[in-house]
C-alpha cells in the first residue's frame, strides 16, 4: 500500500473576515485512522476540503510524507474524500461511478474492471454495478461512495460524518463495516465527525477539535 | 388525490364554461381558423405558381444554416457568463442579469435598428450582423435556462471528481456537460426556433440579399400581392416548425436528472476568480451597451455632424415643402399606444378569464391552456398572413378594420399573461380557499374574495407585458397594416430603409423612444424578473 504519512501546520481559514479555522495543526501516522471529534458547524468539512486541495487555506501548510502540497491542485494530490452527502455521479451508474478514479488516472480497463469488482465485494455490493445511482438506498449509496473514495488506491482517505442521516440499525451495522474495510486497506484516514461512538469505533486515535487549535 | 372532494367547495361547472367561453372562442377564431385557411389555401390552389422551387429551397437553406449558426455562437458565447452568473455572488450580479435579459424584451425593430447604428456600412445587408444580433437577443434564454441548471448541481459533486483524479477540465467534459445537456439542448432549441423566424431583425440586418422564409414570406404578401405563394411558404415554414419540435421533444424524452435543491452561490475567492468574474461582467456590459449606445448617439448624428434636428423635426412629415417623407413619425407613436392599449385590455381580460377557467378546472384546463400556447410556437408573419386571407370575405372583411392589428397583438400576448396569473393562482394555499368557505362564503364570494384579489399585481404585470409586446410588434403587423395607421416599428423599417442622413437618424431617434418606453414598462411591472417565456420554469 502507498498510504502516507500527513501533517497539516498552523493552518488559517478566514470567510469574510471571520476565522473558519484558526492556526489548527495535525499529523497523522501512516496507516492511523483518526477521527476529529467536534459539533457540527465548527470548521471540520472545511478542514477536510483545504486537506482535498478544494480550498485553499489563508496561511499554513500541508504535506504529504514531509513534501509541501499546499499549492497542489486537487486531482494530483491522490487525496480521496467521502462527502457527506455522497454526491454520487447521478448520470453514471454504480460501476461507473467506482471507477472515475482509475479512469481518471489512466488504468488499464482490464484493471479498472477487477478493481471494481473487488470494491463491490468489500462493499457488500456484488452485482449492483449497473444499478442507476438514483435507485440506491441510503445506505447502500454510502457503501458506493466509500468504494469511489478507495478505488484509486488514494494516499490518505478522508471521510465527512460518513455514516451520518443513516437509521439506528443500518448505523450500527455499517460502522463495523466500515472500520472492517479502513483495517483491510489499511488506508491512512481522518474521520470527522459529531458522534463519540462513531469516532471510538471507526479511529485508532480520537482528538476534540478544540485541542486542534 | 383530494381533488374531488375539494371540489365541492369549488365554483360549479357552468361558471367555468361562462368563464372558458371568451378565450376558446378568441383562439378559435383568431388562430385555429385562419391557419386552417392558410393551409387549406395551399392545398388548393398548390404551390405550382410559386417562384422555382431552388429558389424556395435556397431560403430556407439559409434560414436554417443562419438558425444554427446563431445558435451555437449564442451557446458559446454565453457559457462564461452564465457560469459567472450562476455560481457566484458579487456586487453587480442583478445588474448583470437584467443587462442579459434586457435584449431579450427589446423590441426585435430596435435591436436591428441599433446594430444597424453599430456595425460598419459594409455589414449592413450580411448573415454575420443578423447572426451577431441573435446572440445578443438569444444571450437570455442561455443565461436563464442553463443558468437554473448550473445553479443547483452542488459544488461537491466537482470537487469529488476533482479529488478522484480529475482536473478542472476535465471534471467540467465529465461532471457538469453530461448534466448541462438537457439544459443545454432546450435553450439550443428554443434559439433555433427564434432565430429561425426572427422577422425584425433578419428583414433589417440580412436586408433584400439575404431573405429568410420569414421575411419572404412578408414581401410576397405584402410586396407582391402573391398571397398564395406566400401561404405555401408559411405553410412550408409550418411544417419545418413542427419537425424540428417533435424531433426535439422525442430526443428528450430520456429522463432528465434530478437533483435537488440549489446551491448557495458564493463569492469569488482568489485573484483568478475575481478576474474572471470582472472580465465576464465588463465584456457583457459591452455587448449588450454598445449597440444600445450607438443607437441613441446616431440620433443625434445627422450627416457627419452631431445635430438635434432629427429630434426636433419629428412632427414634420414632409422631407422638404412638397416632397413627403412617406412617414408620420408623431402619428405612429399614437397609433403605436392606441393599439398598445387596446391589445392590453384584450389580453388582460382574455387572459384572465383564460387563466381562472385553467385553475379552476384542471382536466378542460391543460387543453385551454396548451391551445392558448400555439401562438407562440408560430411565426409572426404567418398569424398575420392568417388573419389576412380568412379576414377578406364578407361577412368576415374585416381587412380594413383597425381593430385586427391589437387582436392579433393580443393574441401573442396572451400567453405571458396566462402564465403570470397561473402562477399566483397556484400559489394560492388550498386552506385560504377552505377558511372562506367554513366561514360562510359561497364557492363563487369565496372565489371573488381569495383568487381574484391575488390576482391583481400579476393583472397589472400582465398588462403592462401585452402592451410592451404590442408596442414592438413587427412581422403581424407588417402584414396587417393599412396606410394611414403606421405602427411605430413599421414607421422606424421604412425609414430605415431610405437614403439619406435625415430620416435615418429620425429611425435611430424613434427606436430610442421605442426602446425606453418598452424598457420602462417592462421594469415597472416588473415582469422582467418572472414573465419572459422563460421566467417562470427556471425556479
Amino acid at each position: 500500500m502507498v498510504t502516507m504519512m500527513l501533517d497539516v501546520v498552523d493552518v488559517d481559514v478566514r470567510f469574510n473576515e471571520r476565522a473558519v479555522i484558526d492556526g489548527l495543526s495535525l499529523h497523522v501516522d501512516e496507516g492511523e485512522v483518526v477521527a476529529i471529534l467536534g459539533p457540527s458547524g465548527a470548521g471540520k468539512s472545511t478542514l477536510l476540503r483545504v486537506i482535498a486541495g478544494l480550498m485553499r487555506p489563508d496561511s499554513g501548510v500541508v504535506a504529504l510524507d514531509g513534501v509541501d502540497i499546499t499549492d497542489r491542485p486537487a486531482h494530483l494530490r491522490n487525496i480521496g474524500m467521502m462527502f457527506q452527502d455522497e454526491q454520487l455521479f447521478p448520470h453514471l451508474d454504480v460501476a461507473a461511478n467506482i471507477a472515475f478514479g482509475p479512469r481518471m488516472r489512466r488504468w488499464p480497463s482490464a484493471a479498472i474492471t477487477d478493481r471494481v469488482d473487488e470494491l463491490l465485494t468489500i462493499v457488500g455490493l456484488s452485482g449492483f454495478g449497473s444499478r442507476h445511482v438514483d435507485r440506491l438506498s441510503g445506505g447502500e449509496k454510502k457503501r458506493v461512495a466509500l468504494a469511489r473514495s478507495l478505488a484509486p488506491r488514494p494516499a490518505v482517505l478522508l471521510l465527512d460524518e460518513p455514516l451520518t442521516g443513516l437509521d439506528r440499525e443500518l448505523h450500527d451495522r455499517l460502522i463495523t463495516e466500515l472500520a472492517d474495510v479502513l483495517r483491510l486497506t489499511a488506508t491512512t484516514a481522518v474521520l470527522v465527525t459529531h458522534d463519540g461512538d462513531e469516532a471510538a469505533a471507526l479511529a485508532t486515535r480520537v482528538l476534540q477539535w478544540s485541542d486542534l487549535h | 388525490m383530494d381533488d374531488h372532494r375539494a371540489a365541492l367547495n369549488r365554483p360549479q361547472g357552468w361558471f367555468v364554461a361562462v368563464l372558458a367561453g371568451a378565450p376558446v372562442l378568441f383562439i378559435s377564431a383568431l388562430y385555429a381558423w385562419p391557419v386552417a385557411t392558410l393551409l387549406w389555401t395551399t392545398l388548393r390552389t398548390g404551390t405550382s405558381d410559386t417562384s422555382p422551387f431552388t429558389n424556395v429551397a435556397a431560403i430556407a437553406w439559409f434560414t436554417a444554416w443562419q438558425a444554427a449558426t446563431s445558435t451555437v455562437l449564442t451557446l458559446v458565447v454565453g457559457m462564461l457568463p452564465t457560469y459567472v452568473l450562476a455560481r457566484y455572488s458579487f456586487r453587480g450580479r442583478r445588474a448583470l442579469m437584467a443587462a442579459t435579459t434586457v435584449p431579450f424584451v427589446l423590441p426585435t425593430v430596435v435591436v436591428g435598428a441599433a446594430f444597424l447604428a453599430l456595425l460598419p456600412e459594409s455589414w449592413h445587408g450580411t448573415a454575420q450582423a443578423m447572426i451577431v444580433a441573435h446572440v445578443f437577443f438569444n444571450l437570455a434564454v442561455v443565461v436563464r435556462l442553463v443558468g437554473s441548471m448550473i445553479a443547483v448541481i452542488p459544488h461537491d459533486l466537482v470537487g469529488a471528481a476533482r479529488t478522484l483524479g480529475a482536473s478542472p477540465a476535465r471534471a467540467a467534459r465529465l461532471v457538469m456537460m453530461p448534466l448541462l445537456r438537457p439544459a443545454l439542448w432546450s435553450s439550443a432549441v428554443v434559439i433555433f426556433l427564434f432565430s429561425f423566424t426572427s422577422f425584425g431583425v433578419a428583414k433589417l440586418l440580412g436586408g433584400p440579399t439575404h431573405p429568410t422564409l420569414e421575411v419572404e414570406i412578408a414581401r410576397r404578401a405584402t410586396q407582391l400581392g402573391d398571397v398564395s405563394g406566400a401561404a405555401a411558404l408559411s405553410a412550408l415554414q409550418l411544417g419545418l416548425l413542427g419537425a424540428v419540435i417533435v424531433w426535439s421533444m422525442r430526443r428528450q424524452r430520456r429522463a432528465a436528472l434530478e437533483l435537488q435543491g440549489a446551491t448557495a452561490r458564493r463569492r469569488p475567492r482568489g485573484r483568478r476568480e475575481r478576474l474572471l468574474v470582472g472580465m465576464v461582467g465588463g465584456a457583457v456590459g459591452l455587448f449588450v451597451g454598445a449597440p444600445i449606445f450607438a443607437l441613441v448617439s446616431r440620433s443625434f448624428k445627422v450627416g457627419t455632424g452631431w445635430s438635434l434636428s432629427a429630434w426636433t423635426q419629428l412632427g414634420r412629415t414632409e422631407v422638404r415643402p412638397g416632397a413627403g417623407l412617406g412617414v408620420d413619425p408623431v402619428g405612429s407613436i399614437a397609433a403605436s399606444l392606441r393599439f398598445a392599449v387596446v391589445a392590453a385590455l384584450i389580453a388582460t381580460a382574455i387572459g384572465f378569464l383564460a387563466a381562472t377557467a385553467i385553475s379552476i378546472s384542471p382536466r378542460l384546463g391543460k387543453l385551454l391552456d396548451a391551445s392558448l400556447m400555439l401562438p407562440l410556437g408560430t411565426s409572426a408573419v404567418t398569424i398575420g398572413l392568417g388573419m389576412l386571407i380568412t379576414f377578406d370575405t364578407p361577412p368576415f372583411d374585416w381587412r380594413a378594420q383597425w381593430w385586427l392589428v391589437p387582436l392579433g397583438h393580443a393574441l401573442v400576448a396572451v400567453p405571458f399573461v396566462v402564465r403570470a396569473m397561473l402562477g399566483v393562482l397556484r400559489a394560492i394555499p388550498r386552506d385560504l380557499r377552505a377558511a372562506a368557505a367554513t366561514l360562510g362564503a359561497t364557492p363563487i364570494r369565496t372565489w371573488w374574495q381569495v383568487d381574484a384579489r391575488a390576482l391583481r399585481r400579476p393583472l397589472l404585470a400582465g398588462a403592462g407585458f401585452s402592451a410592451a409586446i404590442s408596442l414592438g410588434e413587427f412581422g403581424a403587423t407588417t402584414i396587417l397594416t393599412r396606410s394611414g395607421t403606421e405602427t411605430l416599428p413599421i414607421a422606424i423599417g421604412r425609414l430605415l430603409g431610405r437614403a439619406g442622413g435625415l430620416p435615418r437618424a429620425q429611425a435611430f431617434a424613434m427606436a430610442t423612444i421605442l426602446l425606453v418606453v418598452t424598457t420602462a414598462i417592462v421594469m415597472a411591472s416588473g415582469t422582467q424578473e418572472r414573465l419572459g417565456p422563460h421566467g417562470h420554469d427556471d425556479a
